[in-house]
């Protein structure tokens, strides 16, 4: 049974279509980097499989059950967890605070306070600090924390790397292993195609909305992805355009 | 795809031209009436006239700029009690009458520059408050004597009959008035950018619109209008009560009438204004029950036709009967196809 | 009256404001809504305790022990059945909904129970009229000073369940940001019943204090509703102590105006109000022009 499967999900911003047709698997243990240029919808389908966003038709399963209609905080419970794109953090709130506000879905497992400072030392310092006062870099780190407090089965993170000096990038991509330790399935959206590439297993592309690459990381050229990337040629590996077809 | 090139945009549709007919001929019937008509029916239909105003200028304010006023009645009020001031200083009645409406817009003017840096729900208690307060300023006058209040004998010049015919003439006079200059700011770039706030304030400020002037503009008309129907509602009533025209529930009958006519439509609150006169000529007598259905009825409105009924049926069958809007037609070829 | 003693009463009543005001201000923080019913409400509560203490026999403050939870019932079924709903349409529409439902409290009220002023004073004994004289110059109220405490203990307590329980936080980062909240785990929807069910209790908390300290009747409710959302303009919107202040503000302003005439004591507390909101825009204006000093520099 794969952790997500999503079918022909189809996801609207208003009057446009964000996300067509959508469909693929995702096993446990794998990471994935989802690219695209900006507007592809990738963000929208983060925040579909999340529950923040409900699809206008399609399906999502996640561990064999149907999530399509549950609210995210639902989904939360089950094992799902979104650092959101800009972190979205509670400014008025202490990291702390933060963390603490992520336990309340009551999912126990590796990730408690200690653990994820132990990842992010840089939080421990200022852990009764208001997140709205940090810095860029500590400030992602504490969104991730977040959504690992949650004890996430399937961990999807949203342009961890956007706006942020790259030697805070390597940090955090350093800890990226890591935070398979919790006994967590990634998915990362990523606009730097080299960085994705380093730490992914799989790559998925989108353009318009549509699923236009995927394979795994060792079998797709970098030619292929960037040529899937801007739409140049037909795309290799699974092509999800024709499934429906076929 | 193919470039849309032969479309059309259009105001006047066959619809709304048809409409703008019925619409000379009913204002034509409704002035010579006083002349054909018992002094019943001229009574109503000015009570009908004043309620028609007040629910446009309501609307004007929510459903166009996206301001919601808890206290419109302070203009409803004072303007009454500028009339009875001219009056007592030896004006004529009727010039009196609409100088109290003239001086309750140019207090507006000093009010919304206080008054429009609140935003949602501060803006409408606030109004609330103010109304209060001009409420108990009024009432230190010793020419009002207090909740005991006085009347309007200049009034009493007039015979019954003529007085009658004068507040209807009067009343349908501002109604048209009013009606026609909200329904000119509309249809112009103003009416545009007036609707573009109520959307969404930011992006409209983003696009060059002067969010305070033209929400000013709209608080100033609405000040005038509600002021105007004020007066009438002395002019008929003769007798200026503090604790009536400055009362809540003319906000509550606003609402009400705005809300289930439809929001931020023309033609909405004239129908919100018939159905309200209706229901209040019917069951009025039934005091507090009644109350308490229109309360009722406003939370049932709020949640399931927020838009109202005008509001629904514009949205079901496409009809708008007043050109304020745009329409496009596009050439057959972009016909909606059957399974879209 | 001597000057303390003005103040001194002032003060207090500026403790039943802040009772008041307390729900009004947390539905407000919460969710963003203005609650046009909330002195109705507060009145609703006041009928409640006045008919169970009147069927039952007892005491008022034991009949408050049944009545906050009814009235957290209806708060959350407020928010729940209506206001939830009218949350997704933007801000227009829970006003509306709120100022229906406190046009058919008011009437039903009416309708059960009629016009007639009432009072739960009698029921409360010497409590009603009790002061402690303190000097020959001041001389405070226990009822007084009781709402005064309650209002501060209310308040303290509410601070400190926000601050530093699990619920508290949920309720902190819903208010701040509802979708995130939900995403990292929180329900919103029922934390903000939660919040509403809060507020609607202080709100008959606050009526009950109200019908004990003076009179009630079923359309007190809007006045109350004024009351509280001057106490919390004055104080500053979205400071749960600063409803306190606020309430303490309009309770002095009340009293001082009143010394001058009685028939200034509402107006005074408006005057007020709309002196505060006028200070406050133009020190906005002011500090967009560089600041308060340079823009008032022709006074130096």
């Amino acid at each position: 049974m794969s952790l997500l499967t999503l079918d022909r999900l189809d996801v609207r911003h208003g009057l446009l279509q964000a996300v067509r047709e959508v469909s693929f698997a995702i096993e446990k243990g794998e990471i994935v980097a989802l690219v695209g240029a900006n507007g592809a919808g990738k963000s929208t389908l983060l925040r579909a499989i999340a529950g923040a966003h409900i699809p206008a038709s399609g399906r999502i399963a996640f561990e064999g059950a149907d999530v399509t209609g549950l609210r995210a905080h639902k989904r939360v419970a089950k094992g799902i967890a979104l650092v959101p794109e800009g972190r979205r953090l509670f400014g008025a709130m202490t990291i702390d605070e933060n963390l603490q506000v992520a336990t309340r879905v009551g999912r126990r497992g590796y990730w408690t306070s200690e653990t994820v400072m132990e990842l992010f030392p840089m939080l421990r310092a200022r852990r009764s600090s208001l997140t709205g006062n940090l810095s860029g870099g500590e400030r992602q780190a504490a969104a991730i924390g977040r959504a690992l407090m949650t004890n996430p089965r399937l961990l999807l993170l949203d342009e961890v790397s956007l706006g942020l000096a790259p030697v805070v990038v390597d940090g955090l991509y350093r800890s990226m292993r890591s935070l398979l330790q919790g006994d967590a399935t990634l998915v990362l959206v990523e606009q730097d195609l080299g960085r994705a590439l380093s730490v992914a297993t799989r790559v998925m592309c989108m353009l318009e909305g549509r699923i236009v690459l995927d394979g795994r990381v060792g079998e797709v050229t970098r030619e292929q992805i960037v040529d899937a990337y801007f739409g140049l040629r037909g795309g290799a590996g699974r092509d999800h355009d024709t499934k429906a077809t076929a | 795809m193919s470039n849309p090139t032969n479309f059309v945009v259009e105001r006047w549709t066959r619809a709304s031209v048809a409409s703008g007919v019925a619409v000379a001929i009913i204002v034509v019937v409704l002035a010579i009436t006083p002349l054909i008509g018992g002094a019943n029916v001229v009574d109503k239909l000015t009570t009908l006239f004043v309620y028609v105003i007040l629910a446009a200028m309501w609307n004007a304010l929510a459903g166009y700029a996206g301001l919601v006023s808890v206290g419109q009645q302070a203009f409803f009020g004072i303007g009454a009690y500028f009339a009875i001031q001219l009056s007592a200083h030896g004006f004529p009645a009727y010039p009196s009458l609409i100088g109290g409406a003239v001086g309750a817009a140019l207090l507006a003017i000093p009010i919304s520059l206080f008054m429009l840096r609140l935003r949602g729900g501060e803006f409408s208690i606030g109004m609330w408050v103010l109304a209060e307060a001009l409420h108990l300023l009024v009432n230190q006058d010793p020419l009002i004597q207090g909740e005991t209040g006085t009347s309007m004998i200049s009034l009493n010049a007039f015979s019954h009959a003529e007085r009658l015919a004068y507040n209807y003439w009067l009343a349908l006079g501002s109604m048209l008035v009013l009606l026609g200059a909200i329904f000119v700011l509309l249809r112009s770039p103003f009416g545009a950018s007036v609707q573009a706030i109520r959307d969404d304030e930011e992006a409209a400020a983003a696009l060059g619109v002067k969010v305070l002037a033209t929400k000013r503009t709209v608080f100033i008309l609405a000040a005038f209008g509600c002021a105007l129907a004020g007066v009438l509602w002395l002019a008929t009533s003769v007798t200026f009560q503090p604790k009536t025209n400055f009362g809540v529930q003319w906000t509550a009958y606003m609402i009400l009438m705005a809300l289930v006519g439809g929001l931020g439509t023309f033609e909405g609150p004239i129908l919100g204004a018939l159905l309200f006169f209706v229901v209040q000529d019917q069951f009025g007598e039934n005091g507090v029950w009644y109350m308490a259905g229109l309360g009722s009825v406003a939370i049932l409105f709020a949640l399931f036709m927020p838009r109202g009924v005008w509001g629904e049926i514009e949205g079901r069958f496409g009809i708008r009967l007043l050109p304020v809007g745009y329409h496009l037609r596009l050439p057959d070829i972009f016909a909606r196809k059957p399974d879209d | 009256m001597s000057i303390v003693n003005l103040v001194a009463q002032g003060a207090l009543l500026g403790g039943y404001y802040a009772l008041l005001a307390c729900g009004l201000s947390l539905m407000f923080g919460v969710m963003r809504i203005i609650n046009l019913a909330h002195g109705d409400l507060a009145v609703l509560g006041a009928f409640l305790v006045f008919v169970i203490s009147d069927y039952f026999n007892i005491s008022p403050f034991l009949a408050l022990v049944a009545v906050l939870p009814i009235m957290a019932a209806v708060g959350w079924l407020m928010q729940r059945g209506m206001l939830e709903r009218s949350l997704r349409s933007g801000m227009l529409v829970p006003l509306l909904a709120t100022f229906g439902l406190s046009i058919a409290v008011e009437n039903l009220l009416f309708e059960a129970y009629g016009a007639d002023t009432r009072s739960l004073a009698p029921m409360i004994g010497d409590l009603a009229f009790d002061s402690l004289e303190v000097s020959n110059q001041l001389s405070i109220s226990y009822l007084a000073a009781l709402i005064f405490a309650l209002a501060v203990a209310l308040l303290g307590g509410l601070s400190l369940f926000l601050k530093h329980t699990s619920l508290g936080r949920a309720i902190r980062a819903t208010a701040e940001d509802a979708d995130t909240a939900e995403l990292v785990g929180v329900n919103s929807r029922s934390v903000y019943a939660i919040a509403a069910a809060i507020a609607v209790a202080t709100a008959g908390l606050a009526g009950t204090m109200l019908a004990m300290r003076a009179t009630f009747d079923p359309y007190s409710g809007p006045m109350q509703l004024i009351f509280a959302f001057e106490a919390v303009v004055i104080g500053g919107i979205g400071s749960l102590w600063g409803t306190l202040l606020g309430g303490i503000v309009l309770g002095l302003a009340q009293s001082i105006g009143a010394t001058f005439d009685p028939r200034w004591f509402l107006l005074a507390g408006h005057l007020t109000f709309l002196a505060i909101l006028g200070g406050r825009m133009f020190n906005e204006w002011a500090r967009a022009r560089g600041g308060l000093r340079s823009s008032l520099g022709f006074w130096r």
